[in-house]
């Protein structure tokens, strides 16, 4: 199972084709859930803190606007668990997390930079495109390992050790 | 504001089947007796709960029509007052424009998956302008009737 980076990084399309053809997709969601259920609120709503652009840092230059490198801070740390990934060029609308298209050229840009197999698609417009468009990311995802990650193979290793504690 | 543990996920199952409604889906997981909060929306369902419960429900629902379900996950959990309409005044919630674009799309895509399952070629030959077969006909008008 590989870990799929995919652009829109919230797209539902390619998050659930990622999971359909047995891959881990690295989304903005995953993220989100992390930031906003975490039971210690460091500045709610939404818990994005003043630590967060600093977090940035690390990807963007200080000269950089904070909404980038806030958004780096977790679009970032994605980018390094990133072992393949589908970059879909001309997505129909960008709101949200991905409203920024500097940020989403400096995801890219990383994400381009890290030699990591790479599919570049269109997004699909009509029903001919969209066979296209699915029939290129099946390849992809099945030209990846399958292999267990390194997660699974200790959640494995320790549910086997606990078989044999109770045995 | 809402708090819940860790270990709580929240996953969208986006509908855009013929055989399947929202509502059908939503029965289902009420009769499994899973522990997960269902809200239904007009583009499906969103599931919260603990993420063993919830991944076995979006299973059990994908299962419905495999490849005209679609399933992703959710930051917020469902009926958060962070993102719910109603203590927001209204209007779509943030997030939810792309995911209307992207249900446009799912039809298509549900057809190719189909085709792909089929082992069917996906990029079809162009062919030169023939009659069309009766069984293709009677194919068209099952699909037809079937809606």
């Amino acid at each position: 199972m590989a870990k799929v980076f995919i652009y829109p990084i919230n797209s539902l399309i390619l998050s659930d084709l990622v999971e359909r053809f047995g891959h881990k997709p690295l989304t903005m969601m995953n993220q989100i859930r992390e930031k906003v259920t975490s039971i210690s609120l460091d500045s709610p709503p939404i818990n994005i803190t003043s630590e967060d652009p600093k977090a940035g840092l690390k990807y963007a230059a200080i000269e950089v606007p904070a909404g980038v490198r806030g958004r780096m801070s977790l679009i970032g740390p994605l980018i390094e668990e990133t072992e393949a990934a589908i970059i879909v060029e001309n997505p129909p609308t960008n709101f949200g997390c991905v409203g920024c298209n500097r940020t989403n050229e400096l995801t890219k840009y990383l994400v381009r930079s890290k030699n990591v197999p790479i599919l570049e698609v269109k997004y699909p417009e009509s029903e001919e495109e969209a066979r296209d468009f699915v029939s290129k990311i099946a390849e992809f995802l099945e030209s990846l390992p399958k292999e267990k990650s390194e997660e699974d193979e200790k959640a494995i290793e320790e549910k086997t050790t606990e078989m044999e504690d109770k045995k | 504001m809402t708090e819940i543990k860790k270990e709580e996920i929240t996953k969208y199952i986006v509908i855009s089947s013929d055989k399947v409604l929202p509502a059908d889906a939503a029965m289902k997981i009420y009769e499994s007796e899973f522990p997960v909060t269902v809200k239904e929306t007009c583009f499906g369902l969103i599931v919260t709960g603990f993420r063993e419960d919830v991944m076995a429900v979006v299973e059990k629902i994908r299962q419905l029509d495999k490849n005209h379900i679609f399933i992703k996950d959710r930051g917020f959990p469902a009926g958060d007052a962070r993102r719910c309409r109603a203590s927001r005044g209204g209007g779509p919630r943030p997030g939810f424009h792309f995911l209307r674009e992207e249900v446009e799309m799912l039809p298509a895509i549900g057809a190719a998956l189909d085709e792909l399952e089929a082992n069917k070629p996906l990029k079809k030959e162009t062919k030169e302008k023939s009659r069309l077969k009766v069984s293709d006909l009677e194919k068209i008008i099952e699909a037809e009737l079937s809606r």
